[in-house]
């Protein structure tokens, strides 16, 4: 255990209980911008979802709809200069790290004006500004990317901290224990975000992993893991702060299993056999993350006014990002050829 | 309980001479069906195959008939499930992998490639992989870069791999089977624009399905479609197309739309290639386009035209013609300028027919 040995503050053994989720206080204008933001994206992925019935949106869209406390409770840990990476369900964390949602939109209807100029489409998005790096469509690739964006903050010496999340599927991908590997090793700063809907798909954790508890997984590697209610935005941000204090400290990666649920399918074709309707509705009743935020502001005294203007706000918002998506041209047939490599 | 290593009687089907109009989802889960009823050594797995059926429903209704054992849910971790598949094959067993998009395939590359293909050779063919790796493939469903991709050419590469595609219904399954009997590894890419009708690539036109097509009539029990025999899917005397998949209606789209009298001719299997069919019509025409999905960079046509060219050049009246999809990913936007479709295949078609003058 020459490694230990190295590094005693660190022994502190790999969390054999989940650490309690202390959610905290807020303020009032937070939990007004919790509120904001989750109800951003909670209209905009229903939004998406309309335009893929309509037939503006193609192929495949994966929405964020019930998780939206996880990105939302974590960029309010973040500073400016971290980094962002994560599947194809990402327009929720797009949204969250401060993208337009009008860019947004329209790379989903594949358009010009889209972030990536229409040829990403739902599941490839990227921006510099917003320190999003996508946006990946292959399960559990982004978990060794986002190692080597935490690779990339150590070699430059700065503190940013590189949040690399993934789903309870892509946690049985080998090379997720590759990265977890080399992050300890390195003590990278990571903060590995296991974002457990419960179902890979069609298949729930059960029948997938060996063990469900995903926060264990970094044990072997000597990775701290929590285990948080991702539903409650408050809990996510409480752990969130922990782990980025602990990765931001240098102190290598941290794991946050965000226990959370997805409402509607996979995708959108998506015959949802694997699961019962009481189970959704049950979650939509008694665990929706934007009804516990609203919980939270009726106690702090926010006044009904306040969020109708907020509701009205989003609306327009919303509204504004599909307008662009359907208004923006196609982008010109000579792009096909183009960003494939760097052009002389 | 049957010794599970026991070779299972050579019997005719109880069901044989019956058939039944299937699309190719229903053929390939006839297939498996079939084999699993017959050979104890053959079990099916992959992501999302078991409890709920896989994603395109191939295995639908396997589990329950089959249980746990036989017809299983498999972690997300594609590396890891070639390996495991390999292993079993190597100690007698015949499983069928599911990659659920041939675009998650690569991380099983390795296994497949080092392993898979090599074992036969490096022990001086002591032991055997006779596994199948079943994966939907290809564009024309608005998939992206990361859902639509063609990566055939990949595995034609590489000595000891068998790379299958079937182009309808009564070729999936016979080819399924044929490569479940095969003592060597066979990777199946399914056409997955095709699975519920013969697309011919005219987007702008209604859906066909498969219903009523000659090709959808399958027998519901045992039969084979050997591997490495092509089919000719129209027989012409203008001109040779050689294509796979869903060019093949493309192709045959695209003789009927300029009324050049094209023969196409539909590989099925590109290791082994059919070669002795392909010189034939070509030395019958004198002409040859080749068409896939696949990027035209050391795509399989590439390997066709070298082909063609040893062995018919005295014959041919005009450059061998390629039509595939360009070299850059697979696109979000604009899908159909990307994908070769008919209207491409046209104009090299007529190219061919005038020598490119």
């Amino acid at each position: 255990m020459a490694r230990a040995a190295k590094a005693p503050a660190k022994k502190a053994a790999p969390s054999k209980t989940a650490a309690k989720s202390v959610p905290g206080k807020a303020s009032k204008d937070e939990l007004l911008g919790y509120y904001r933001q989750m109800l951003l994206i909670r209209r905009f992925e229903e939004r998406a979802g309309q335009l893929y019935g309509m037939g503006l949106i193609g192929g495949f869209c994966h929405l964020y709809i019930g998780q939206e406390a996880v990105a939302v409770g974590m960029q309010s840990v973040a500073k400016k200069g971290d980094e962002i990476i994560t599947a194809y369900r990402d327009h929720g964390h797009m949204l969250a790290a401060g993208m337009d949602p009008k860019e947004v939109m329209a790379e989903l209807t594949g358009r010009a004006g889209g972030s990536s100029k229409g040829k990403g489409g739902s599941m490839h998005m990227f921006s510099i500004e917003a320190g999003f790096f996508g946006g990946h469509g292959i399960v559990g690739a982004q978990v060794s990317l986002g190692t080597g964006l935490a690779f990339a903050n150590r070699y430059r010496g700065n503190d940013n901290v590189a949040y690399v999340y993934f789903g309870d599927g892509a946690a049985n991908q080998g090379q997720v224990y590759e990265s977890f590997n080399m992050a300890e090793l390195w003590r990278l700063p990571a903060v590995y975000l296991i974002e457990n809907n419960q179902y890979a798909m069609g298949t729930s954790v059960e029948r997938s992993s060996a063990t469900v508890e995903l926060f264990h997984r970094g044990a072997s590697f000597g990775i701290k893991g929590e285990q948080v209610d991702g539903m409650d935005v408050l809990a996510v941000r409480a752990a969130g702060l922990r782990a980025t204090e602990h990765a931001r400290a240098g102190k290598g990666p941290y794991i946050l299993e965000m226990k959370t649920y997805r409402y509607r399918g996979h995708s959108m074709s998506d015959p949802a056999k694997y699961r019962t309707k009481e189970e959704v509705d049950e979650v939509k009743k008694t665990r929706d993350p934007i009804d516990h935020v609203k919980g939270l502001m009726a106690e702090a005294g926010v006044s009904e006014d306040a969020i109708k203007k907020i509701d009205e706000e989003i609306k327009a918002i919303v509204l504004e990002a599909v307008d662009f998506a359907q208004k923006s041209p196609e982008p010109d047939p000579s792009e096909l050829y183009t960003d494939v490599y760097l052009e002389a | 309980m049957t010794d599970v290593m026991t070779k299972p009687a050579a019997q005719a089907s109880a069901t044989s001479g019956q058939t039944a109009g299937m699309n190719m989802i229903q053929a390939l889960n006839s297939g498996l069906d079939v084999m699993m009823e017959r050979d104890p050594r053959v079990l099916t797995f992959g992501e999302d195959v078991g409890y709920f059926g896989g994603v395109f429903r191939v295995s639908d209704g396997l589990q329950k008939k089959y249980g746990l054992t036989r017809c299983f849910d498999a972690p997300i971790a594609e590396g890891g499930l070639a390996a495991a598949a390999i292993g079993m094959g190597v100690y007698g067993l015949r499983p069928v992998l599911e990659i659920q998009f041939a675009d998650y395939i690569y991380p099983a590359y390795d296994q497949l490639v080092s392993e898979a293909a090599k074992i036969r050779y490096r022990s001086g063919g002591e032991f055997t992989v006779p596994i199948v790796v079943r994966s939907p493939y290809g564009g024309g469903i608005f998939g992206g870069q990361t859902h639509s991709q063609s990566p055939e050419s990949l595995f034609t590469h590489i000595a000891g791999l068998k790379t299958v595609i079937p182009s309808n219904p009564y070729d999936a399954k016979g080819l399924l089977i044929a490569a479940i009997e095969d003592d060597d590894p066979v990777v199946i890419f399914e056409p997955k624009r095709i699975y519920n009708g013969p697309f011919d690539g005219h987007h702008e036109r209604a859906v066909t399905p498969w219903t009523g097509h000659p090709l959808a009539e399958v027998p519901t029990g045992h039969y084979t479609v050997p591997l490495g025999k092509a089919r000719i899917a129209r027989e012409g005397s203008d001109c040779t197309i050689l294509a796979y998949g869903t060019m093949v209606w493309v192709a045959i789209a695209a003789a009927e739309d300029t009324g050049i009298d094209a023969e196409v001719i539909d590989l099925r299997s590109l290791v082994p290639v059919d070669i002795e069919t392909i010189e034939a019509s070509v030395k019958k025409t004198g002409r040859c386009v080749i068409a896939h999905e696949a990027p035209r960079t050391s795509g399989f046509g590439a390997e066709l035209s070298a082909l063609v060219q040893e062995r018919c050049f005295y014959h041919l009246e005009a450059p061998i013609e390629r039509v595939t999809g360009w070299d850059t990913p697979y696109p979000h936007a604009h899908e159909w300028d990307y994908f070769p479709g008919p209207a491409r295949v046209g104009e090299a078609l007529k190219r061919a027919m005038t020598g490119g003058r």
